[in-house]
């Protein structure tokens, strides 16, 4: 095989593995935005105070230790014990459960029935309230994340040395593919099937497609919308968690992590906002799309870095000629 | 008692439709332009005018373009940080390029280049909405941003990949460089900062403000009675962009001296205008300026009370300014979602009656 053509493949497979990661965190926005119409800005910045959270459950860090030790003049930093991995997550879960609670309790009830631009500019709020309150609780300098289900089975890190080796006697050419990569694929497809299988099969899941579908039909026939509200931004919340665990094992646990959520943008921008499916394949359109012209064009002619707007300028010109996106509803305007 | 209308008779209608019919409310703005032109420049100092004046002023006239798109045409944009980068490197082209010319046509050039690339960008308005909208405009932002960054044209071959404004005067005052006057850059600051305050005043109340706000309200029956949403989304797109390239222009050659794009302009910066318009008030220019206010004193505030009366470090009080912001933008989007301006009118209204209660 031709070493520019095993090259190409190679970035069109790490493509696909970011697009993966993309449409993990996008799949966060279609909960929240199916069940309630709140485009929720701050699913990148949920992502990164679950991560930090986890951490610091982990690390038994003191909460509000700078804090607290300003204010004091105390010295405290950790508890001096460290959690395993599978209660830490157990105990992130139940805070990401009491935001979304407090989320619905003090904000979005009061934001019922506004206009959706304005509920956006909410979660632009909500997003540097979180941002601020996680770098208080636990601290805003990079932290390193590593879950382990047991002594010695962590996440992978690395490149999978089993896919260079089996690529390379086969084409002589070895791929290099994370492994972290392909466990965050496999969460998520175990994630999406998760996720339809609520929504289709059980009791909860079935209300929430009745809130999505219409509210007030839900409400007249019995559905709490408030619980179903909650509900869905736990869900959210767990989602980022995910997101949070896969990102923050890749690169760190840092600010930067709540950027993913403008990486996750143009991803619904593409897909359209009401599909779950969409999220997957605009994800991947994205992932693949962005590296491919980084390696093929940007690098070479434009000076690079192109994939911090190429992802915008595609969904904006898929925009101009589908406005609803790839799988979404199709907009019906009425005076 | 002494705010009210009675006793002020209207013998024209230029005097009818003026824009502050309270006689006191005139006075008061006589009086507010007075100590801001004839005073202030006699007593301002660098501190007060690097800390305070010179942002306030820069940033109302951001917030003020900002708010024509989002307040007045109800066009959600997010990528002001990118437009005012436009403005700056427009502006920094023209000053090396023509080293002669007056700064103040500099200015205004850079506005009218940024104003082009403003409908640009508004094009796809015609075709998507709301949040997808501001979403769009999130690709004005990066990609304005990383063209400036990897495009050497624009920062003329520099090594260091910044731009540096050189020193250039008007009539014969410098007010560009690092050895000017606070007087001299407040005073041209301020020029900019009431001319677009006139103009954004006197075309909102016309027939494009009302268009505008037209498309706001609805845009399909806006369409229906007659307004042209092509024209009407395109001319808020260039004169929104039109300030904001000035306010960039002058952030870079006038306030900062040097800037790096990408810490500069970033998308922090869009939020940073957008909040301002949001606690200010969306679609009032005093809002504006109160919400420019609001967000250029906090931090200076905070700096005081957090690190110099409390002696807390300085990332703690900055974590806290996030959650303070933050939370105030929720909040006001709660509780009075046309922001400070509308409590400002509220108080206006009790003004009229006190003290009588009815």
């Amino acid at each position: 095989m031709p070493e520019q053509l095993a090259f190409t493949i190679e970035v069109f497979l790490n493509g696909l593995m970011a697009g993966v990661l993309y449409a993990l965190v996008a799949l966060g926005f279609v909960l929240i935005y199916k069940a309630s119409g709140i485009f929720n800005y701050a699913q990148g910045v949920m992502a990164l105070f679950a991560a930090m959270t986890l951490v610091g459950i982990q690390n038994g860090q003191v909460p509000f230790s700078h804090l607290i030790n300003a204010i004091l003049g105390t010295d405290v930093h950790h508890f001096g014990w460290h959690v395993h991995s599978a209660i830490a997550i157990v105990f992130t879960v139940a805070v990401m459960v009491v935001l979304a609670v407090c989320v619905q309790r003090f904000v979005f009830r009061h934001l019922v029935g506004q206009e959706p631009i304005i509920l956006f500019m909410a979660t632009i709020g909500l997003a540097y309230f979180l941002e601020g309150v996680a770098d208080l609780m636990w601290g805003s300098e990079i932290k390193s994340l590593n879950v382990c289900a047991a002594e010695g089975a962590c996440l992978p890190q690395g490149l999978n040395m089993w896919i260079d080796e089996t690529t390379y006697n086969a084409f002589g050419y070895g791929f290099f593919i994370d492994n972290l990569d392909i466990v965050a694929s496999i969460v998520a497809i175990i994630l999406v099937v998760g996720l339809v299988m609520f929504a289709q099969y059980t009791k909860q899941g079935r209300a929430m497609r009745a809130v999505a579908d219409d509210h007030q039909a839900a409400l007249s026939v019995g559905v709490s919308l408030n619980f179903i509200w909650i509900l869905v931004w736990s869900l959210a919340g767990f989602v980022a968690l995910v997101a949070g665990i896969m990102w923050g094992a890749k690169s760190g646990v840092q600010f930067s992590l709540s950027l993913i959520a403008l990486k996750a943008l143009p991803v619904l921008m593409l897909g359209g906002f009401t599909s779950i499916p969409g999220a997957i394949v605009g994800g991947l359109i994205i992932g693949v799309g962005e590296k491919l012209f980084e390696f093929l064009i940007g690098a070479p002619f434009l000076g690079g870095a192109t994939e911090n707007w190429f992802a915008y300028m595609l969904a904006l010109l898929f925009l101009v000629f589908r406005p609803q996106g790839l799988f979404g509803e199709k907009i019906i305007e009425r005076v | 008692m002494f705010y009210r209308e009675a006793g002020d008779f209207n013998t024209s209608y230029a005097e009818d439709q003026q824009t502050f019919p309270i006689k006191f409310d005139r006075y008061r703005y006589y009086v507010v332009l007075f100590i801001a032109i004839f005073v202030v420049p006699f007593i301002i100092n660098d501190y007060w005018a690097n800390s305070f004046l010179l942002p306030f002023l820069i940033y109302a006239i951001a917030a003020i373009g900002l708010n024509i798109l989002v307040g007045y045409c109800g066009q959600v944009s997010l990528g002001t940080g990118g437009f005012m980068a436009v403005g700056a490197y427009a502006c920094y082209k023209l000053m090396t390029a023509m080293p002669d010319v007056s700064m103040f046509i500099h200015v205004l050039l850079a506005g009218l280049i940024t104003a082009a690339v403003g409908v640009l960008f508004g094009l796809p308005s015609l075709r998507i909405k709301g949040f997808y909208l501001a979403v769009a405009t999130l690709a004005a932002q990066f990609f304005l941003v990383w063209l400036f960054n990897r495009v050497p044209w624009f920062y003329n071959y520099s090594a260091s990949g910044q731009i540096n404004a050189p020193e250039r005067d008007t009539f014969g005052i410098l007010i560009t460089g690092p050895n000017t006057e606070a007087w001299a850059t407040y005073m041209f600051c301020l020029i900019f900062t009431i001319a677009s305050a006139l103009v954004a005043r006197n075309l909102t109340r016309g027939s494009v403000g009302r268009k505008w706000m037209a498309i706001r309200d609805m845009d399909i029956a806006a369409e229906i009675i007659g307004v042209n949403p092509l024209r009407a989304k395109l001319t808020a797109f260039a004169v929104s962009s039109f300030f904001i390239g000035i306010s960039g222009a002058l952030f870079f050659s006038i306030y900062l001296g040097a800037v790096e794009v990408g810490e500069v302009f970033g998308i922090t910066k869009s939020f940073l205008v957008l909040f301002m318009i949001i606690i200010g008030g969306l679609g009032s220019i005093f809002g504006s300026f109160a919400g420019a206010a609001f967000l250029v004193l906090l931090p200076v505030l905070l700096k005081i009370v957090g690190v110099d009366w409390l002696g807390w470090p300085t990332d703690i009080v900055a974590h806290l300014q996030l959650v303070i912001v933050g939370g105030l933008i929720v909040v006001f989007l709660i509780a009075e979602p046309h922001g400070l301006a509308q409590l400002w009118r509220v108080a206006k209204e009790k003004l009229r009656l006190w003290p009588f209660p009815h």
